[in-house]
């Protein structure tokens, strides 16, 4: 095994050792990641995903802060256990809009891709304040202060307008409107619920935390979970044209 | 003027944390930046007091000149009390948040909820404990194999104490709620360029030792050392672009989205253990096992072997994370063929480790340090068997998002990091402080034994609570009906959350006599015991 004699040269010289590792460590995730940024069919075509609504990315950021993700994965997987408990199994184009990604890695709670419109308002609201008091064997912690929280709406539209900059497709209207449209979500006699369901059609406006008189973060978090899995319009999804 | 010039650096950027504060956009962002201000302002104030006013170029009248001659050591006895102080935290908050799985009551909202501990958990015994470990050893072990004294004056200290200023802002913005949510990669942006500045500084004191090495060669270890700085480097910056919505803010947005952003989070966060947790601590492996038994490495041409194709093949693994999921069919199966063959160079360093010992086996009767490095090398050897196991995907359709991932990822941290760390402890200190022996070894062997027992019920019980959860999650009727209900399987794992909290303690309870044991050593007491292994039976020939 001469050549083995020749590595002798590389343990000699840092130089090469350094840029020998360096190139090494590079392949795989050249190889692996980068084809996933052209090839075209890495995401699924699909009607009826939308960027997140002001208040719906300020729920998701709560979630985000919470470590909600630590115990709930947002990723079904196609088989038929999972399917039947949680609905379709997740598709690459229901996360694309999402800074960073949600899938999860551990299920020490269920999934929750497809919790939206499963539960009423009330019962998120009632189980984020007491999990024990819904669920009895629930391990989950509490979290009451949300609702006593109020709503951080400084800054929305710098929110916004970061995600269009990295490709999120928030028009230069929705920037201007994120602070009316989100209070608007979060009070359907507000003025501006018809315009903000034009800019997100779907998107609900209701007293999520069931609090008329202010804006808290309980709001924005049953807000984002109301929503999550119900975009994509499965009846018209053809999944054998989308087969990677 | 010895230290002005670094008071006033820690001073300047008291006062921009101060501003920060002044000026943040959001509440978190403010908070924060009041830690790092009081931080950096009693750091100046110690630094203030330690200002010496020698007349420059004047008579020499600091008979205690520092001598910078030899190896620097101060700076590795520092970061061998920080891996030991941060090891303890890490395991405390690990049985803590144990604890809440098992008894939801221990949950304190909204500063001690376990979704802001377990990142707490994480990143202590990772990067606090394990990158003290890392960068202490590091120094020591190319300092020794180069026979130079660490490159760079200061700048050494910079990268102990800039590291730990990391470590505080990452453990404070997790309790905060400051997170980008990504695993092992929580800490925001402006937390993440710190450690880039840092980081550098580590590879530039480290390379600089190497290029003033006065042994032609490189030595194995630092190999690894050198693999592992590098690519760390890599894996952060790319997975942590990511664009800030405010400079005075904490929150920023993914330079990646979805599928692309969950492939390059793991390809971070399994090389984050292929090297971090890997390839640095085979680094430790190379020369602390060598030294301990007193015998040199088995096999060089396997260590250049099984160097490279380590380095090669672990990049690759990362989609192993992500099976059955909306990542393409191509990446997952590239993934699950790289990540089974990664078992052979795992197995090469696992040999070479073991085998070191060829000749030497008897010492491990006597000596328990070898013991413990030993009971390293084969947790090491078993979870990277259990590693590519896992990585196939039908038995990962069953493993995934159940407790069996983190009882392999236990047995990977407990056994193989843990342990190898602690014999590195148990090496270091005695030379470090001057003292002829440890206090007491009899007390190693406690600490080996607590460990072990300690990590065995961690990872039986969640082999267990896995297995069944998979198999609840799946399990259906006579009339194709699903059998249980989510919570069901929650409340059927509840007796394994239990004892893994005690696992968990037991290994605690470990740390906690390596603690005393390095305290009395320090101050240089010697307890009177029984030397370690019983005289070997005497063998008589039959009548």
């Amino acid at each position: 095994m001469s050549f083995l004699q020749k590595h002798g040269i590389i343990e000699r010289n840092l130089g090469l050792l350094f840029i020998l590792s360096l190139l090494t460590v590079l392949v795989g995730g050249l190889i692996e990641i980068v084809p996933l940024f052209y090839l075209k069919n890495v995401i699924e075509k699909v009607e009826g995903m939308r960027p997140y609504t002001p208040l719906e990315l300020a729920g998701r950021n709560i979630y985000i802060r919470e470590g909600c993700y630590v115990c709930h994965s947002q990723m079904i997987r196609p088989f038929r256990d999972e399917v039947e408990r949680y609905g379709n199994y997740s598709l690459a184009a229901e996360s694309m809009y999402d800074r960073p990604f949600q899938w999860g890695s551990k299920r020490t709670g269920p999934d929750l891709a497809r919790v939206g419109g499963r539960y009423s308002d009330a019962w998120h609201v009632d189980h984020l304040i007491n999990p024990q008091k819904v669920v009895p064997e629930s391990i989950m912690p509490s979290y009451a202060f949300l609702a006593s929280t109020k709503l951080d709406t400084k800054n929305i539209e710098g929110h916004l307008k970061t995600n269009q900059l990295l490709g999120v497709p928030y028009s230069e209207e929705m920037i201007e409107n994120a602070l009316a449209d989100m209070l608007a979500q979060a009070n359907p006699e507000a003025d501006g619920v018809e315009d903000m369901q034009v800019r997100y059609p779907k998107a609900a406006s209701r007293y999520f935390d069931g609090n008329k008189s202010e804006l808290t973060e309980m709001d924005a978090l049953v807000a984002y979970m109301q929503m999550l899995g119900t975009l994509v319009d499965f009846s018209v999804y053809k999944a054998e044209e989308n087969l990677r | 003027m010895k230290n002005g010039i670094e008071a006033a650096l820690v001073g300047l950027a008291a006062f921009g944390a101060l501003m920060g504060a002044a000026f943040a956009r959001d509440s978190l962002f403010q908070a924060h930046a009041w830690i790092l201000f009081f931080i950096l302002a009693g750091s100046t104030i110690i630094l203030l007091r330690r200002v010496k006013f020698a007349p420059a170029g004047g008579l020499q009248q600091d008979t205690k000149a520092e001598d910078t001659s030899g190896y620097m050591d101060d700076v590795i006895r520092y970061g061998i009390i920080a891996t030991i102080f941060w090891g303890v935290t890490g395991f405390l908050v690990g049985v803590v948040i144990a604890a809440q799985l098992a008894w939801p009551v221990f949950n304190i909202e909204p500063w001690l909820n376990f979704g802001r501990l377990r990142p707490l958990h994480t990143s202590a015994v990772i990067f606090a404990f394990g990158g003290n470990a890392l960068i202490a050893t590091s120094f020591y072990v190319v300092q020794r194999t180069s026979r130079a004294r660490l490159f760079g004056g200061n700048l050494a200290w910079f990268v102990f104490w800039g590291y730990q200023l990391f470590i505080v802002m990452a453990a404070t913005g997790y309790l905060l709620g400051i997170t980008q949510s990504k695993e092992y990669a929580e800490p925001e942006w402006y937390v993440d360029i710190w450690l880039t500045i840092v980081w550098v500084a580590y590879l530039v004191v480290f390379a600089g030792t190497l290029v003033r090495r006065k042994e032609p060669h490189i030595y194995v270890a630092n190999w690894f050392y050198l693999a592992f700085i590098i690519t760390v480097a890599m894996l952060h910056i790319v997975n942590n672009a990511a664009v800030p919505v405010s400079f005075l803010g904490v929150k920023s947005y993914s330079l990646f989205a979805g599928v692309q952003d969950a492939l390059t989070q793991w390809w971070y966060g399994h090389n984050a253990v292929g090297f971090f947790l890997t390839a640095g601590f085979l680094g430790m492996m190379y020369y602390f096992v060598p030294k301990q038994v007193n015998r040199p490495v088995y096999s060089y041409r396997l260590s250049i072997i099984h160097f490279w194709a380590l380095i090669f093949l672990y990049i690759w693994a990362g989609p192993h994370h992500l099976y059955y999921t909306a990542l393409p069919e191509w990446t997952q199966t590239l993934g699950m063929v790289f990540s089974i063959m990664l078992w052979m160079p795992s197995w090469g360093g696992m040999i070479n480790g073991l085998m070191t010992l060829s000749g030497a086996w008897d010492k491990l009767r006597t000596d328990p340090i070898v013991r413990m490095m030993v009971i390293a090398i084969a947790f090491y050897g078993m979870s990277t068997f259990e590693g590519p196991v896992m990585s196939i995907k039908s038995v990962n359709a069953l493993s995934h998002y159940t407790d069996w991932t983190i009882g392999h990822v236990h047995s990977g941290a407990l056994g193989w990091n843990g342990m190898i760390t602690f014999g590195a402890i148990y090496f270091l200190v005695p030379r470090l402080w001057g003292r002829t022996q440890l206090y007491s070894l009899r007390l190693v062997n406690w600490h080996v034994w607590l460990a072990t027992l300690g990590i065995v019920v961690y990872a039986s019980t969640m082999w267990v609570a896995g297995i069944t959860q998979g198999l609840m999650w799946r399990e259906y009727d006579d009339q194709g009906f699903l059998v249980n209900s989510f919570v069901e399987t929650v409340s059927a794992i509840h007796p394994q959350y239990v004892m893994r909290t005690i696992g968990g303690l037991l290994y605690l309870s470990g740390a906690f006599l390596m603690v005393y044991n390095v305290y009395k050593t320090i101050k240089g007491d010697i307890r009177k015991e029984a030397p370690m292994g019983a005289p070997a039976a005497a063998i008589s020939p039959g009548e």
